[in-house]
């Protein structure tokens, strides 16, 4: 008897700051490498932007990040873009908002089966595997985990042991090195998806940034719907790239006044 | 300084578009912003000429799609167009042909009564003067160092290109233009008329990649613009089999260059 594939959704949390192609193709690319190992299926993919409260510097209103990211991602028929991490009060943690959209998919599971359930019984329900949710990320990323003071502990142990990653590689990071380098993404290493990207397409939300700043053609790197928006609103000028400025990234400061 | 000063700038691509993606596109967006930014010029058009069939490349597919698909692909593009001549040539025409070709056309439309005294003028196109645009090849740099591969162009062509029209080429990581112009004479001598854009974002999506992932029907989404992704779904274009086209043919160049005719 065959195995069931697993249901799989992907999560990108981020600036999307602005969101541009190279995003997309991570969800386009972590699918296929998921589905390739025959264990998973893929069956969505969320864009959760980050809020305001991130305190990143440069970053513009999150009502303009969503809505781009909605324009960007209207033709997509499975990557969709949430707006509640943005709109928590404060900067949600990664695995919080992993934690919710787990909570969020379970209950769509259990509906759609239990209504399975009614009309052929319950082989139905035990059939069908439980879905799971993946962080989906740039091998930077994984780098991030040794940034003193940005990660609890505890947190990266829950989002590689409950949940787990799905890495795409980025330019000459080896994202190998850095599960290699740490006990803990190495113990958990089966639930780390390393996804090799084999054409450098190093469009970084930054350089886009820095081009719009100097009225340099972004055309084919973000969509055009995209492109319009950001000169409808003016958005990324040097006085946007300032927002910030000095200030102390969130995570640093919520994270040191929790309590050990 | 800007206004009339600047000199009136048309960019030529030509290569197989195979299929044409996100990358080609970009490449006429650097240059343009490239060659504007020196207050020199000012570029007004951009020409895709997809090589005939009869270039004998390997994997190449029919003209057809691949005039479509760039088509499809400067649909939202306001300065870039789509020429078949070349595609419609019986057989393979050399690169400086093209560029020849173009540049007549150019310089027809611009102003008839001046068209004989431009066309036949040994001096650099004088376009300040009559109006005509200057024609650029515009290139990646592999096509820069091609020029250095054994039967493949001819000296007399490069030179043409180089010295009489322009050549504006975008790099790609691990390739070094400037040392190679460096080291051709001919290159050297014209340096001027070589205009190096150095692309700010890596950004390496090819064609030869784009064809391989189609044939292990991965995504190639977000490489090339969705009208043309959607019409190789459509086509059922390139596959194991299309790869295969050519294969045991030899390029139309090398063919001509060799004297195997």
């Amino acid at each position: 008897m065959a195995t069931r594939r697993v249901p799989l959704v992907l999560l990108a949390c981020g600036s999307f700051n602005p969101i541009t192609n190279q995003h997309m193709r991570l969800f386009e690319l972590a699918r296929d490498h998921m589905n390739g190992t025959g264990q998973y299926q893929v069956v969505g993919g969320i864009v959760s932007p980050v809020s305001d409260s991130y305190g990143k510097q440069g970053l513009v209103l999150a009502k303009h990040r969503i809505a781009m990211a909605k324009l960007a991602l209207q033709s997509s028929s499975w990557i969709t873009v949430d707006e509640w991490e943005s709109q928590q009060p404060d900067w949600t943690e990664t695995v919080v908002t992993l934690r919710h959209y787990y909570g969020r998919i379970l209950k769509e599971h259990e509906r759609s089966t239990g209504m399975h359930n009614n009309s052929s019984g319950r082989a139905a329900l035990l059939a069908s595997p439980s879905p799971q949710l993946k962080l989906l990320c740039g091998a930077d990323f994984l780098s991030t985990f040794k940034v003193p003071d940005l990660w609890r502990d505890d947190h990266v142990e829950e989002l590689v042991r409950r949940f787990g990653l799905v890495c795409i590689s980025r330019g000459r990071l080896q994202p190998e090195q850095a599960v290699h380098e740490s006990d803990t993404l190495s113990h958990h290493r089966h639930n780390i998806f390393l996804v090799r990207e084999w054409v450098r397409n190093e469009i970084s939300a930054t350089e886009v940034r820095r081009a719009l700043r100097r009225g340099l053609s972004v055309k084919y790197l973000i969509p055009d719907s995209v492109i319009e928006y950001i000169h409808q609103h003016n958005l990324y000028t040097e006085d946007s790239e300032r927002r910030n400025e000095g200030n102390v990234l969130r995570p640093l400061t919520k994270q040191a006044q929790e309590p050990v | 300084m800007e206004g009339q000063s600047r000199t009136k700038v048309v960019l030529l691509a030509c290569g197989s578009f195979n299929p044409v993606t996100n990358m080609h596109l970009r490449m006429f967006e650097l240059a343009r912003d490239h060659l504007e930014d020196t207050g020199q010029y000012r570029v007004v058009k951009g020409i895709i000429s997809p090589v005939g069939d009869g270039y004998k490349k390997k994997g190449l597919i029919e003209a057809c799609h691949r005039l479509e698909m760039a088509r499809l692909a400067t649909e939202n593009s306001d300065w870039i167009i789509v020429d078949s001549w070349e595609s419609l040539q019986p057989e393979w025409v050399e690169t400086n042909k093209v560029v020849r070709h173009h540049y007549d056309e150019l310089a027809a439309e611009q102003n008839d009564d001046d068209v004989d005294t431009v066309k036949y003028s040994k001096k650099r196109p004088v376009s300040l003067l009559s109006g005509c645009p200057q024609l650029m090849l515009l290139c990646g740099a592999d096509v820069l160092e091609s020029f250095g591969q054994p039967n493949l162009w001819k000296q007399e062509d490069i030179n043409e290109i180089v010295s009489f029209y322009g050549l504006v080429c975008v790099t790609r990581s691990g390739s070094d233009p400037h040392k190679f112009i460096q080291q051709s004479d001919t290159l050297w001598k014209y340096r001027r008329n070589i205009h190096i854009v150095h692309e700010w974002v890596t950004n390496e999506i090819s064609a030869t990649h784009v064809r391989r992932a189609l044939r292990r029907s991965q995504s190639v989404r977000y490489l090339l613009p969705d009208t043309v992704v959607d019409y190789i779904k459509v086509h059922h274009l390139y596959t194991a089999e299309s790869e295969q086209k050519n294969a045991d043919v030899v390029l139309a160049p090398l063919q001509r260059y060799t004297g195997s005719n």
